[in-house]
């Protein structure tokens, strides 16, 4: 299933249950998948046009009046565009608003470097309060949003929309601020979120094959951190890889950096956008621009744990 | 008590809690007094002693640096005691420069910056059309704050979802903080440009209790549109000193001795 289409479902399901959930669109329904919404709630929808600043503040409101909105766009538009609506009107103003930005990084492909947000991630960091969550697939998609729904707050959630990623099986267990641990080792913690984690499933795969144990690690929610989970695989192996699908500096590199600098003192490197501008391509030749394919991983797992 | 006295009270309020911390957006406050006035004695459901009451009116100070002004309306109308005025800006404080929803008592919206408080309103609009609580929603933004993009996508929004819940009052004081709003970016005509994203706009003398009072009647008879109340008026207006400072009038400070001026003029 596309993540886009899981996240359609479940927020139907979520919307018969609670009548304060609203859809806030800014042209992009159909991107989203969110039209099915508009359909079925037709009372709780509203396409405002194409006008992000505008979309962000009217949820500051519908928040103030006991509505809990969910505003949808591009990553870019629902971030960089609405950056100031986002730090006073939501952050400041301490609203209850869900923020849903799709196709991240090099999810956005073929419509280009204008389109492809690295910043996001650590342009959200920065803003106190903020819950960042990036689904590892669509099955964890679907236990999430309930939680997300029930967590009261801003909340930033980042998702690809056509990817159908498939990590977890149907009995497993999802908890909003804990870690999963996908794998265990000892030589070396790669932690991992969103579309990079099947690639490093593989990664990890290959590298047990050549007698490398890694510690998977797939965050889901990367504010807040779960601490614990990271510091203690760090503790374990000694060298932590990074794997993540946006700019590293403030990006997951940098919370899982400020996370062990202070608690257990740990090398760290990064398989990210770096610090480049988007590009345009489909997502194969994107990862390779980025350095990012599963060769790529292990090639950097591999020097790591040689350091 | 009249309105008119109530507007002096108001203003009398307004420069005290400015005085308490030495300066402020004395200007601007000014000039939205007589709004405040008129909308609080005769047009807005509230109970200052259940400042969340279900179905009560909201307001919003999208150009939240007039913080003071309304905080002063609020304290006259029983919201809170004249001495929490004088903590205006002392760190802790609930009553900040610019307004904060989540801190006072009255306050319906966070704005301060430029823009995002009209569209703030038009989300309050919208949950009171849900809630069908027949709340209205009363927004001031000022005329240099139409200079943001953002004040006309939420204009767009207003009208095309058939807000006539909603009332914008333009305080247009043909002041901002470089210059005059004309010499600076030129926002008129503003009946034109309200007209054309769809709202019924109404021209008044915004010092004029009459016309306010009318205007605010007529809104509330307007169906299926918002509507934009174009209030003409004075930067720093009712008290001389401030008056004649012009477009410098913006932020100033208010000395204890200007206080006393200005509280003999507001008798």
């Amino acid at each position: 299933m596309e993540m886009r289409k899981a996240y359609s479902v479940t927020m139907a399901e979520l919307m018969k249950q609670n009548d304060k959930i609203v859809i806030l669109d800014a042209d992009l329904a159909k991107a989203c998948a969110t039209t099915t919404l508009h359909a079925q709630f037709p009372n709780r929808s509203y396409d405002l046009g194409i006008c992000e600043q505008n979309m962000m503040s009217v949820a500051v409101g519908l928040s103030y009046y006991g509505y809990i909105p969910f505003v949808h766009s591009f990553a870019p538009f629902a971030v960089r565009r609405a950056y100031d609506q986002i730090a006073m009107g939501v952050a400041y103003g301490r609203a209850n608003v869900k923020i849903v930005g799709t196709d991240p990084g090099i999810c956005a492909t073929l419509n280009g470097g204008t389109h492809m947000s690295f910043e996001d991630v650590s342009a959200m960091r920065a803003i106190p309060n903020m819950l960042i969550y990036e689904p590892t697939d669509c099955n964890q998609l679907i236990k999430a949003l309930p939680q997300i729904v029930a967590h009261e707050g801003a909340c930033y959630i980042r998702m690809t929309r056509k990817d159908d990623l498939s990590v977890f099986g149907q009995d497993y267990i999802f908890d909003l601020y804990k870690a999963d641990i996908v794998r265990e080792g000892n030589d070396l913690t790669m932690i991992v979120c969103g579309i990079n984690t099947p690639d490093c499933v593989t990664a990890c795969q290959q590298l047990a094959q050549e007698g490398v144990s890694v510690d998977l690690i797939s965050v889901h929610t990367v504010k807040p951190l779960d601490n614990k989970t990271i510091i203690d695989s760090a503790t374990k192996t000694g060298r932590v890889l990074v794997v993540e699908n946006s700019n590293y500096k403030g990006g997951l590199y940098g919370a899982v950096c400020e996370c062990l600098a202070i608690n257990h003192p740990t090398y760290c490197d990064h398989i990210s956008s770096e610090d480049k501008l988007g590009e345009v391509g489909n997502l194969d030749e994107l990862k390779s621009f980025y350095s990012m394919t599963v060769k790529d991983i292990i090639d950097k797992s591999k020097r790591l744990i040689q350091k | 008590m009249d309105t008119l006295s109530i507007a002096r009270d108001i203003r009398r309020l307004t420069l005290k809690c400015i005085n308490s911390i030495g300066s402020g957006h004395v200007g601007g406050c000014l000039s939205i007094v007589d709004f405040l006035a008129v909308l609080y004695a005769k047009h807005f459901n509230f109970d200052s002693t259940n400042p969340r009451m279900q179905g009560r009116d909201r307001i919003v100070l999208s150009k939240g640096h007039a913080g003071p002004a309304l905080y002063a309306t609020l304290c006259h109308f029983g919201y809170f005691p004249e001495q929490q005025l004088l903590t205006l800006n002392r760190l802790g404080t609930a009553l900040p420069s610019h307004t904060n929803a989540n801190l006072t008592p009255g306050v319906d919206m966070t704005a301060g910056s430029l823009g995002q408080g009209i569209s703030g309103g038009v989300g309050l609009a919208l949950g009171s059309k849900m809630s069908n609580d027949n709340a209205r929603i009363y927004i001031i933004v000022g005329d240099g704050e139409c200079q943001e993009g953002q004040v006309w996508e939420a204009a767009l929004t207003a009208s095309n979802k058939g807000l006539d819940n909603l009332c914008v009052f333009v305080d247009n004081n043909r002041m901002q903080i470089d210059d005059y709003t004309d010499n600076v970016s030129k926002v008129e005509d503003l009946d034109a440009k309200w007209s054309a994203f769809g709202f019924h706009t109404i021209r008044i003398d915004g010092h004029n209790h009459e016309q306010l009072d009318n205007a605010l009647n007529m809104a509330k008879t307007v169906k299926g549109i918002p509507t934009a109340i174009i209030g003409n008026t004075v930067k720093g207006k009712g008290v001389s000193i401030f008056e004649q400072m012009g477009v410098s009038n913006h932020s100033v400070s208010v000395s204890d001795e200007q206080l006393e001026k200005a509280l003999a003029e507001l008798v």
